[in-house]
């Protein structure tokens, strides 16, 4: 099962397995972590699941599209890997990327 | 004796918001979540887009694991519908007889569907699309079933209808006005959408309500005003829902086609708050009362609801937004754009990628983006800043939007 690597808000780093076909945020959601909040349920619609791609896995993950690069319009700090972990498909291609949490209460 | 716990009363994405954000806030004593169905919060909107197409399973519909609640310290009690409030003691009453004491009492009771009215509509097997529950029964009898009549041209039966046509069924849709989402889009948009749907194969009765359903040797005989009658294999109905507003109006609590609330989403009781579908609301953005079904209001409104309960009490002013998924195509709402004076389309129907800006007093109100995710996010974001812009500017694509909101 693919690992993924989440830094939260607070600098808080754990690593967790991940069934590759779900989202990076259901991922997030299942083990707790910090600070995705994803209140839209992943529809591309609200921007609280803003991460940050670690620029190592930058070309892996992609580039978002074109709702999702409107959607992150939204979003509190956007820099150029923010992406919102909804629209990233876990597969083993991912096995080991690093998302840090960006601040989605702002 | 042990403190008497915060209760909320609803398990829905309001309940569950209020938890979370009580939780965030500080708040670290009892906390019970009465939720009256038998599955932990889920989501809502996918029960007629990707659930019911068969292209998500349940458990991914939670919005939290069970080991959320254990961590939080939240209680959440399934199966549990609250039927009386007594507020003197303080203390809510369920239908399996337990009672629950409170110190502080939160409603997110929802809504619940507007059942159809004509003759037939008992039959047990008319389907509506509310609940998981709903849902699910809905998407176990498709396989099995090669002919639809859905009652209602709303979100929740055109995207029913989408899903059908998609599944490959025969769609009937019946809707009494003469157009489409009428309380919630313009005329155009309505057309659009119509256009749309019998584009991809749905026959489509506007200006058309069912007068009777029968049951027949093979099926079901939907009978409709106009005297036509189609044979059905399932009759799905989308007509809307109703606050569940009753607990609290027995309590003595105000209530208007919903429970009212001020601004800070509290209840004629300085120690109940509402939040969600289940209130008529004081939306400082909009200036105006209003009741909303959706996920923008049931969370935005929880998180007011939840500091009030605290007695932090800051206003709920935000914009509204909403969204519809049919076929490959998005709809995005931003603002309230009915009623307006004046409108200006940005984009083109023909390429189906379009929004229309709505006006009123020269002011920006709202807009209607289909397959133009840009312009919806711009909306929302010229909308919250109060940025003004001209129905010119709006129309020219070539004036870019998100720069003026950027400021």
């Amino acid at each position: 099962m693919p690992k993924i690597t989440y830094i939260d808000v607070n600098g808080n780093e754990r690593t967790c397995d991940v069934p590759s076909g779900i989202s990076v945020m259901e991922g997030a959601i299942q083990n707790g972590i910090e600070g995705i909040l994803a209140i839209c349920g992943g529809s591309c619609a609200c921007s609280t699941c803003h991460a940050y791609v670690d620029e190592r896995w930058m070309d892996a993950v992609g580039k978002p599209d074109e709702i999702e690069d409107s959607t992150l319009e939204l979003a509190v700090e956007r820099r150029p890997n923010s992406r919102l972990t909804c629209q990233i498909e876990v597969s083993d291609a991912l096995d080991g990327l690093v998302v840090r949490v960006a601040n989605n209460d702002g | 004796m042990a403190a008497a716990p915060y209760v909320v009363i609803g398990g829905g994405q309001a309940g569950l918001q209020i938890c979370d954000s009580l939780r965030r806030l500080g708040y670290d004593g009892p906390l019970v979540l009465l939720a009256a169905e038998s599955s932990p919060p889920y989501q809502r909107p996918p029960l007629s887009k990707k659930f019911l197409a068969g292209d998500l399973e349940a458990e991914r519909l939670y919005f939290r694991p069970s080991s959320w609640f254990e961590k939080n310290a939240v209680e959440l009690r399934l199966e549990c519908t609250v039927t009386a409030i007594d507020r003197a003691a303080r203390r809510v009453s369920c239908a399996d007889g337990s009672v629950v004491d409170y110190a502080r009492l939160a409603l997110a009771t929802g809504a619940r569907i507007r059942p159809l009215a004509c003759p037939g509509a008992d039959l047990a097997d008319i389907c509506y699309v509310r609940s998981l529950a709903d849902s699910e029964a809905l998407r176990a009898r498709l396989p099995g079933a090669a002919r639809l009549a859905v009652v209602g041209g709303g979100f929740i039966g055109l995207e029913v209808a989408a899903i059908a046509r998609t599944l490959g069924k025969s769609v009937v849709l019946y809707e009494g006005l003469d157009r489409l989402m009428a309380r919630a889009v313009s005329p155009t948009i309505s057309d659009y959408y119509a256009a749309l749907h019998r584009g991809h194969g749905v026959d489509l009765r506007l200006g058309c309500g069912i007068a009777a359903i029968e049951r027949t040797r093979h099926g079901l005989l939907v009978r409709d005003a106009n005297g036509g009658e189609v044979e059905v294999d399932i009759v799905v109905a989308g007509i809307g829902v109703v606050p569940n507003d009753e607990i609290a109006a027995a309590a003595g609590l105000e209530c208007r086609g919903g429970i009212v609330v001020d601004a800070q989403a509290r209840t004629s009781d300085a120690d109940i708050v509402a939040a969600g579908d289940c209130t008529w609301h004081y939306n400082g953005f909009l200036a105006r009362e209003i009741r909303l079904e959706s996920v923008q209001n049931a969370v935005d409104q929880a998180k007011v609801a939840a500091a009030s309960l605290l007695g932090a009490g800051e206003p709920y002013v935000q914009v509204p937004w909403f969204w519809s998924d049919q076929y490959d195509v998005k709809l995005q709402m931003a603002g309230i754009g009915m009623p307006h004076d004046n409108s200006a389309l940005r984009g083109t129907t023909a390429s189906g990628s379009f929004s229309l800006f709505y006006f009123r007093d020269g002011r920006l109100v709202g807009a209607d983006s289909v397959n133009r995710p840009a312009d919806h996010m711009a909306c929302r974001r010229l909308l919250a800043q109060g940025t003004m812009v001209t129905a010119a500017q709006v129309a020219d694509s070539e004036v870019d939007l998100m720069q003026i909101a950027r400021g």
